[in-house]
């Protein structure tokens, strides 16, 4: 126990005291904010072109007025095409819009022909298109005779309400659901579920490399004079496991953390901007009328005394199952790092698969798929934590955790019988049929 | 009284007999020759002593105890692959693999303080091991081996790749650590090496103790009783008998006798007759000699008591 702890110490001090360590550490953060910053600043840039157009409407369809939007100005005209093409000629503006009247009600089609010698950007182009199209059905509803208030009320937004039948004792006035509790559940599963696969797989690779470099600079053999190879194994697993974390604390402080420094410091509009035009999620919340106070509530209401213990567990379940599963290959690929590839395959597929279901989990997290694959222990460490906020009933957590642990026991163990034997193999191609051996061979 | 007493043991893999019933006494305090060709199952039972693998069968005594888990901090073992991790400092890896020994921190700084001094690299303590040279990395390497004072030294093919300088330091303090009473396995190949250092041997091939015991009573037992004369002056004709007389070169001759008596016998035969000796030397055979003549006549196992 004593020499694990020395095992440890080291493993971890010589690899936090590096200075590659330390860089990446502290400038990474800072590289995120940054490149958050100027990605917002980028997305929040628009169209600096300005450009004045003419409108022809002979048949006032537009009814005469178009609002200037920040790069387009609009005026209209009544003189001929003739004449304005010579004034366009003089650069007194930059393109004519020609607005045929209006012939067939009916018509779910229009043509509107814009002149100019430069093309309209399609930013501008598609701001062109809908307010065209807006102003054409004011028109028509004008033309066809439409109560436009009876119109209106035909557009209904509609969210389902759910709420809980068997609230627990005492709970009975409380709302313990809302519309947004899925949403956050989801969102909450879905960042630990990436969470546990990034530190599964980076961790685990780390584990495998340094093994390999044990091996490769023979020191192996002097440690194991004087530990027993599994404590090795261990004390490497836990240490550089010990460094994966710390790392990532410190990055879970410092990203945002910068992330706003650098965004105060620019005087940017925090968060609807943030987000680029693909993550309308929270913009959709926002315009739906609900406020960033109740997102909060949400997430202060989900069960954190459960999610958080369970988080862990599965996290150092995972944690111990992969990686010692990697120190294992990392000790029969030995000298050639190419060909022992191969060997982390049947590592990798299960991480990966236990990725897509978690995915799928964080959509239907009742399904049988989620269900099973929480249960499974090589797949329960990526998928479990995504459906925690979910509120799976209790069994399947007791059940997954229990499996969980015995795993990591198991998992553990059968790595330590590969380790010892891979170790002390030099120049030998180690097949999975020789690793099979190793297992049953005696110390 | 044996700092180590093997009887018996016995280690197979998957494809073939490491270790095939192997029987030893190495008395304390001796420098103990671990001969064998390569692959002859040497590093199998090293490993096997110093508690990396067990033996399938067999029992071990370690300074009259059975071999357990507390005896691999009373060894020290330098491994004929060598290494040590790159990117530490020359002390603080030293201080590591003492601690790892079971050594306290303190002493551990001590004793490495003294060592490094002995061997004049004292400045090197804050170096990293990948700025050093090959052969300051084996100083390193020997330093980590006995700095926790081991009991007993397990050194496999320690002279392999050193210069013969830091080869005549290592050798040196070999010694010097023998004298203190720190018993010594000196593992090798080269079979001269062990005529050098060592008191005591053991020959082992293909798996098998051919041949053990002290080495000079190994030298006697196989000696074929053959003396080397040298001398000045011419011996007349038929002085010494054709039986005896093995070679003759001017100025020197071999010759071989059923014992020293009979020898000295010859010579004083020959000084009556007025011939000068300048030299009279009896003939060993080297252990390599012993070595082929013992493997190619039975491959069995020859008890020198």
């Amino acid at each position: 126990m004593d020499k694990l702890w020395i095992i440890i110490k080291r493993e971890y001090l010589t690899r936090v005291k590096r200075k590659a360590f330390i860089l990446a550490t502290f400038l990474t953060p800072l590289f995120f904010g940054i490149f958050f910053v100027v990605i917002t600043i980028i997305f929040a840039y628009q169209s600096d072109d300005v450009r004045k157009i003419v409108i022809q409407d002979p048949g006032e369809v537009m009814g005469n007025a178009m609002a200037d939007s920040k790069s387009l100005y609009f005026t209209f005209s009544d003189e001929t095409l003739e004449e304005l093409k010579v004034r366009y000629n003089k650069e007194e503006f930059d393109g004519i819009l020609v607005i045929p009247p209006v012939k067939d009600l009916q018509s779910k089609k229009m043509k509107v022909q814009y002149l100019s010698d430069k093309q309209l950007d399609p930013e501008s182009n598609s701001a062109l298109e809908s307010e065209l199209e807006k102003k054409l059905r004011k028109y028509k509803i004008r033309a066809l005779g439409f109560d436009q208030e009876k119109l209106a009320s035909l557009d209904v937004s509609i969210t389902i309400d759910p709420d809980q039948i068997n609230k627990k004792d005492g709970a009975e006035d409380e709302k313990t659901f809302t519309s947004l509790t899925t949403a956050v559940a989801a969102a909450m599963g879905g960042l630990m579920g990436v969470i546990m696969y990034l530190m599964v797989f980076i961790n685990g690779s780390m584990v495998m490399r340094s093994v390999m470099e044990e091996k490769m600079s023979r020191i192996v053999e002097v440690m194991i004079s004087s530990v027993k190879p599994f404590q090795l194994m261990l004390g490497k697993i836990i240490g550089v496991g010990a460094v994966g974390l710390t790392q990532f604390l410190i990055w879970a402080i410092l990203i945002p953390l910068i992330a706003l420094i650098v965004s105060l410091f620019m005087g940017i509009d925090s968060s609807p901007q943030m987000m680029p035009p693909g993550a309308t999620g929270a913009e959709e919340l926002m315009d739906s009328g609900l406020n960033p106070g109740l997102l909060i509530a949400e997430i202060q209401r989900m069960n954190w005394w459960l999610i958080l213990p369970m988080f862990i567990v599965f996290f150092l379940g995972g944690f111990f199952i992969y990686s010692s599963l990697f120190a294992a290959v990392g000790s029969a690929i030995g000298d050639d790092m190419g060909e022992g590839q191969a060997l982390t395959i049947p590592i990798t597929i299960p991480v990966i698969l236990a990725f897509y279901i978690m995915i799928v989990a964080i959509r239907a997290p009742n399904s049988s798929l989620a269900v099973w694959a929480s249960i499974f222990p090589l797949f329960s460490p990526i998928v479990m934590p995504a459906r925690l906020a979910f509120n799976p009933p209790a069994w399947q957590i007791i059940l997954s955790a229990g499996l969980l642990i015995l795993s990591v026991f198991f998992f553990v163990w059968l790595s330590g019988r590969i380790y010892r034997i891979g170790i002390l193999m030099y120049g030998k191609k180690a097949s999975f049929k020789e690793i099979g051996k190793w297992l049953f061979s005696k110390g | 009284m044996s700092i180590l007493s093997l009887r018996d043991v016995n280690k197979a893999y998957t494809n073939h007999k490491a270790v095939d019933n192997v029987s030893f006494e190495m008395p304390k305090g001796c420098i103990f020759g671990m001969l064998g060709p390569n692959g002859a199952g040497k590093t199998s039972l090293i490993r096997i002593i110093t508690c990396i693998t067990r033996a399938d069968s067999g029992t071990i005594y370690f300074d009259g105890e059975i071999l357990n888990e507390r005896h691999p901090e009373m060894i020290g073992y330098m491994p004929e692959e060598r290494g040590l991790y790159k990117k530490m400092k020359v002390g603080e890896h030293l201080i590591y693999l003492a601690v790892l020994k079971g050594m306290p921190v303190q002493t551990a700084k001590k004793e490495i303080a003294v060592w490094m001094e002995k061997f004049d690299i004292d400045s090197w303590y804050n170096k990293k091991i990948e700025e050093l040279s090959k052969g300051m990395q084996q100083k390193i390497q020997f330093i980590s081996t006995v700095v926790h004072k081991p009991k007993l030294l397990i050194l496999d093919e320690p002279f392999s790749g050193l210069d013969p300088i830091n080869a005549n330091l290592i050798k040196d303090e070999i010694s010097n650590l023998n004298n203190e009473g720190i018993s010594v396995i000196f593992s090798t190949h080269r079979m001269e090496q062990v005529e050098e250092i060592c008191d005591e041997m053991v020959l082992i091939n293909k798996g098998k103790n051919v041949l053990s015991g002290k080495v000079a009573e190994i030298k006697d037992r196989f000696k074929e009783n053959k003396f080397e004369i040298s001398y000045s002056g011419n011996i007349p004709g038929g002085l010494i008998d054709q039986e005896t007389l093995l070679e003759s070169k001017p100025g020197k001759l071999m010759a071989s006798a059923s014992s020293l008596g009979e020898m000295n016998q010859i010579l004083a035969h020959l000084i009556q007759n007025g011939v000068v000796i300048t030299k009279f030397e009896e003939i060993l055979p080297s252990i390599n000699e012993i070595f082929i003549k013992t493997v190619t006549a039975s491959g069995e196992a020859v008890k020198i008591d």
